[in-house]
């Protein structure tokens, strides 16, 4: 995928201007927030299950090492194969050798943002493998030729119209005159032509919301199972997880569920909440021959023990971007890069490093909701401040801000000083501002002035006028003085 | 202390750099209610900003300077109060964070953080007010700031003060939670994602029918005004503490008309 995160600001002006987009994104802030705040405040203990599920995650990747191994010890005593992954390329590579090995020219997916973190479709069109995705925002997404711009909702950034478009488009084997003016008709179209692929497909690749170390499984959470049939119709299953979503036992995962769908989407649990644990055994029903996981570290492992070390608690429910006030207007995909929102413009930097991503951390008024809903008590402004240090140690952010922000400091740390300046700019710019109080336009202050006026100072500063105040009140010998 | 009053603490005003600039009148309306609360306010020279545009542009040199020379100028006081939750915010919060690990530093700016106040909430939670003697003819509404509401909890103070002010009828903002898209330095950085945001804001002022806008943080209000006045609304700004301190005969932020 073609990251785009240094043009963030041509992005976000493209999609400022972008109707439908503009359109869409009033769905985002009508139909996650309230939904939310319903189910959380249907559930006294909600605060109390967040505490409880950063304190498992917190153990968990205290001691990362230990739960993978044993992990990967109870995969591969139910059958099951692991394979460790450092980087985006390994994770292709060993995921097309098992597709190879089974002679796989299709391959069902399950939603899966670490799919789209290494890029797998492209790379699997590139060899000749046809990847199909099954979650109906993916399956759209992908008709399209697009990303996903939300992690849960992909498909949120559009509207049904255009969805009916694309699908009037691409089904072209069916009747032109059937009515497709009912998200209802879109889905049931969506699942008849999905059926058909989950038969073909000789690979079902899904991700992973958690994987269990007490157990060696992996579970999944969907809406629409499909899921479910992407693991088990096909001969083999491979599970493409990154190395955090580790927990040590299943009740640790069942306890982190109760707060990952309410944060989510506002139900109390997911539809489906899928667990598999190896190949399909003698006496199952149903399930894949063969069990594959591959772990993929990507960056992550060198997160450890930093300032950003708790960003690996995110259990990807969304909560942050749906109530960001910079997603709202801008959508996901101006973010540049997989991730959006705000636990984008922490976890980019540390993926694809801070000098392309450099925007994301800054693109924030710090507002401070996103931490005040995320499930997991991340506290993204505060990592995304550090990114800033960062950037700020390192010379990237540009120069005119470093000369400006230099240039104030220099004043802000010399008191007398800054009053002098301060007690003889303040007046004339007052008086610029004349009787109407306010600048249309302002040299300098382009960035404010351009979309809205700038309240002119009222005369002379405070401290000024306080100090004369003071300077009375002595002279007349009134109240004894406050001023030092 | 004087012996024949009742303790009158002594409150160090952090007038921020915003209303030391840009409209004294908060200023004078902080001192007027602080002193209605039963304390005496001193305005220390030796502050200019709480280093917010530093703190939050990566600089952390400078904001520990900045940081320092407030912390000096102000931890004599029994109070130190800011009519602005971001700043207060900014010394009550961060001051700690930021000289987190520093022998010399980090327990002076915990004791400090620890006497820090927004106003509002100072008068009401501090020291117990419950009315205030001001008057204020019309419908207003109210603009929860987000560092004062999500870092410091302010939200039901101003409220109650202002349920008390003669005339004065609260019509409450949808969204009011929102941020404004102002941000600090986000606005001129951005500006075209805080313009985005801060239309969605005056939509919803303008659906209140208020003919007054209130908050408790300059920079926000100053956003919003530049806004409104930008579209040729008729709403009105004013921070909240000039509306309790009765001290709304000079123009209203962003000037009249
Ligand atoms: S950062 Fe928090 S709110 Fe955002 S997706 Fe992760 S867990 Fe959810």
């Amino acid at each position: 995928m073609e990251i785009t995160s240094p043009r963030f600001k041509q992005n976000a002006r493209e999609a400022l201007a972008d109707p439908q987009l503009q359109k869409a994104m009033g769905n985002v802030r009508s139909g996650f927030i309230d939904k939310r705040q319903a189910a959380v405040e249907a559930l006294p203990e909600f605060d109390a299950l967040r505490d409880n599920a950063r304190a498992i995650k917190d153990h968990a990747l205290s001691n990362l090492d230990l739960y993978l191994e044993a992990y990967e010890a109870k995969v591969r005593a139910a059958g099951g194969f692991v394979h460790w992954a450092e980087t985006a390329e390994d994770a292709r590579t060993v995921i097309l050798d098992i597709c190879r090995a089974a002679g796989a020219r299709t391959v069902t997916k399950g939603k899966s943002m670490i799919t789209e973190e290494i890029g797998l479709n492209e790379f699997f069109e590139k060899n000749g493998v046809k990847p199909v995705e099954t979650d109906l925002g993916e399956y759209i997404i992908q008709l399209r030729g697009e990303h996903p711009s939300h992690i849960i909702a992909p498909a949120v950034h559009l509207n049904k119209e255009q969805v009916e478009a694309d699908f009037r488009r691409v089904h072209d084997h069916l009747p032109a005159s059937r009515d497709l003016s009912e998200p209802e008709a879109l889905l049931g179209e969506a699942r008849r032509v999905l059926r058909a692929a989950y038969f073909d497909a000789d690979v079902g690749i899904t991700g992973a919301n958690f994987l269990v170390a007490e157990t060696g499984s992996s579970i999944i959470v969907t809406n629409e199972g499909n899921g479910d049939l992407t693991q088990i119709l096909p001969k083999v299953h491979i599970v493409l997880a990154s190395l955090e979503k580790i927990v040590p036992t299943l009740e640790d995962a069942a306890q982190i569920l109760r707060v990952l769908a309410r944060s989510a989407t506002g139900q109390d649990m997911s539809v489906y909440t899928t667990v598999s644990t190896g190949p399909r055994r003698l006496d199952d029903p149903d399930g894949p021959e063969e069990y594959h996981v591959v772990l993929l570290d990507n960056g992550r492992s060198s997160m450890l023990g930093t300032e950003f070390q708790d960003m690996l608690r995110c259990i990807r429910c969304g909560a942050c971007m749906n109530h960001c006030p910079v997603y709202h207007e801008i959508g996901g995909h101006a973010y540049g890069w997989v991730y959006p929102g705000p636990m984008g413009a922490v976890l980019t930097p540390a993926l694809i490093g801070v000098d392309k991503a450099g925007h994301l951390p800054n693109a924030s008024t710090f507002c401070g909701r996103c931490e005040a809903v995320c499930p997991m008590r991340i506290p993204l402004p505060k990592m995304m401040r550090h990114w800033r240090e960062r950037e700020f140690e390192r010379g990237l952010n540009p120069a005119t801000a470093r000369g400006g922000l230099k240039l104030w400091a220099f004043f802000a740390k010399r008191p007398w000083l800054y009053r002098l300046t301060t007690s003889m700019a303040i007046p004339v710019l007052s008086l610029f501002g004349g009787r109407k109080g306010r600048f249309r336009f302002l040299p300098l202050a382009g960035g404010w002035t351009r979309h809205r006026d700038l309240p002119a100072p009222e005369s002379r500063t405070f401290m000024q006028q306080w100090r004369g105040r003071e300077a009375l009140k002595q002279e007349t010998g009134g109240k004894q003085g406050a001023a030092r | 202390m004087n012996d024949q009053t009742p303790f009158r603490p002594r409150v160090g005003l952090f007038v921020t750099c915003l209303v030391d600039l840009f409209r004294p009148t908060i200023g004078f309306a902080a001192v007027k209610l602080i002193e209605e609360a039963g304390c005496t306010v001193e305005v220390p020279s030796a502050q200019t900003c709480c280093g917010q545009p530093a703190y939050n542009s990566g600089d952390r040199a400078d904001t520990k300077a900045i940081a320092k020379n407030t912390i000096q100028a102000f931890e004599e006081y029994d109070y130190i109060v800011a009519p602005s939750g971001s700043c207060a915010g900014m010394l009550k919060k961060h001051y700690p964070a930021l000289f987190k690990g520093d022998a010399k530093w980090e327990a002076r700016a915990t004791d400090f953080a620890g006497k820090v106040h927004e106003l509002v909430s100072f008068l009401v939670d501090v020291r117990g007010m419950q009315s205030v003697a001001a008057r204020f003819d019309g419908q207003v509404t109210y603009h929860d700031s987000c560092s004062g509401l999500r870092e410091l909890g302010v939200r039901a103070q101003p409220r109650a003060l202002l349920s008390t002010v003669e005339g004065l009828k609260l019509k409450e903002l949808k969204e009011a939670d929102v941020c404004c898209g102002f941000g600090g330095t986000f606005c001129v950085k951005y500006p075209d994602i805080s313009n985005g945001i801060v239309e969605k804001k005056t939509e919803r002022i303008e659906e209140t029918g208020a003919a007054t806008l209130l908050a408790g943080d300059l920079g926000c209000l100053m956003n919003m005004a530049g806004k409104l006045k930008r579209e040729g609304s008729a709403v009105e700004t004013r921070h909240v503490a000039e509306v309790l301190a009765g001290m709304t005969d000079g123009p209203p932020i962003g000037g009249r008309g």
